[in-house]
């Protein structure tokens, strides 16, 4: 699925547009862990969590993932927009539960196999 | 035999400063672009180097990133004169961290950093001593997995 139509689909909230709308979505990958997210995303997927800094945007950036989505209305520091903003990382926020988030993605096909 | 130059690469990552942390890695990986170096072993030079940098940040004070780029290789060679690990056995152990409770609430401190250095890289070496500081050594061989 391409990440224009996630954004669509769930209403999600741009703090950073995509450079590419209609990238192809590989996968989605959910976690609030830094480290477990820099092992265990792929490149090309959407990732999903509830920290809002700035080392967000660096992790999703240095991993080249389609975008970030801040789930829950979890706060976002102006820092990371911009972070995420310089190094082309898409950014995005929505009140859903990250759990929601998740259902909803896996629902629209996002990473079924 | 010619002689291999290296292309190398160093750069200061000042300690307690979570906002910058990353950014390091992201000139190490520009420059393996540039240099066309294949993507899949870009994206694990790049999770070394960044969990490498984020624990100069967290556990040492601050300390050095540097790295060497050969033509079938990148060195990555994080250093700090920082406390050093007691114990690296442990410290190695996915889950074991000492980070404080600020890292922790920002999803640091998941005791990950390490073994994903570990899994991530070619070769893996690691000293580290009370009171001298931490050297560690990754190798990554110019070839996808
Ligand atoms: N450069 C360092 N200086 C001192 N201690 C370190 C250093 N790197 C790692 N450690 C120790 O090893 C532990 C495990 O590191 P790591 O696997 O990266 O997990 P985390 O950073 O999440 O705690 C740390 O909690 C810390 O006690
Ligand atoms: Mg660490």
């Amino acid at each position: 699925m391409k990440l224009d139509e996630i954004v669509q689909a769930l209403q999600l909230t741009a703090l950073v547009p995509a450079t590419v709308p209609s990238v192809e979505v590989s996968g989605g990958y959910a976690s609030d862990l830094l480290s477990n997210a820099m092992g265990q995303a792929a490149p090309g997927q959407i990732w999903v969590t509830m920290q809002g800094h700035p080392n967000v945007a660096a992790v999703a950036s240095l991993l080249n993932l389609a975008g970030v989505i801040i789930a829950g209305g979890a706060s976002v520091a102006p820092e990371t927009a911009q972070k995420a903003q310089a190094n082309g990382v898409a950014l995005f926020t929505t009140r859903l539960p990250a759990y929601e988030v998740c259902g909803r993605l896996y629902a629209l096909g996002v990473g079924k196999p | 035999m010619a002689e291999i130059k290296a292309l190398k690469l160093a750069f200061d990552v000042p300690g307690a400063n979570f906002d910058r942390a990353g950014e390091a890695s992201a000139k190490l990986k520009r420059t393996l672009q540039q240099v066309g170096v294949p993507a899949e072993v870009i994206r694990r030079v790049a999770i070394g180097s960044y969990e490498g940098e984020i624990n100069l940040i967290i556990h040492a004070g601050g300390g050095q990133l540097q790295a060497e780029i050969y033509p079938d290789h990148t060195r990555v060679i994080v250093s700090d004169q920082g406390p050093g690990i007691p114990d690296v056995k442990e410290a190695m152990q996915e889950g074991y961290s000492t980070a404080s409770e600020e890292a922790r609430a920002m999803g640091f401190g998941a005791g990950m950093g390490l073994p994903n250095m570990y899994n991530c890289a070619d070769a893996f070496e690691i000293q580290s001593k009370v009171g001298w500081g931490t050297i560690i050594t990754m190798d990554f061989k110019h070839q996808d997995r």
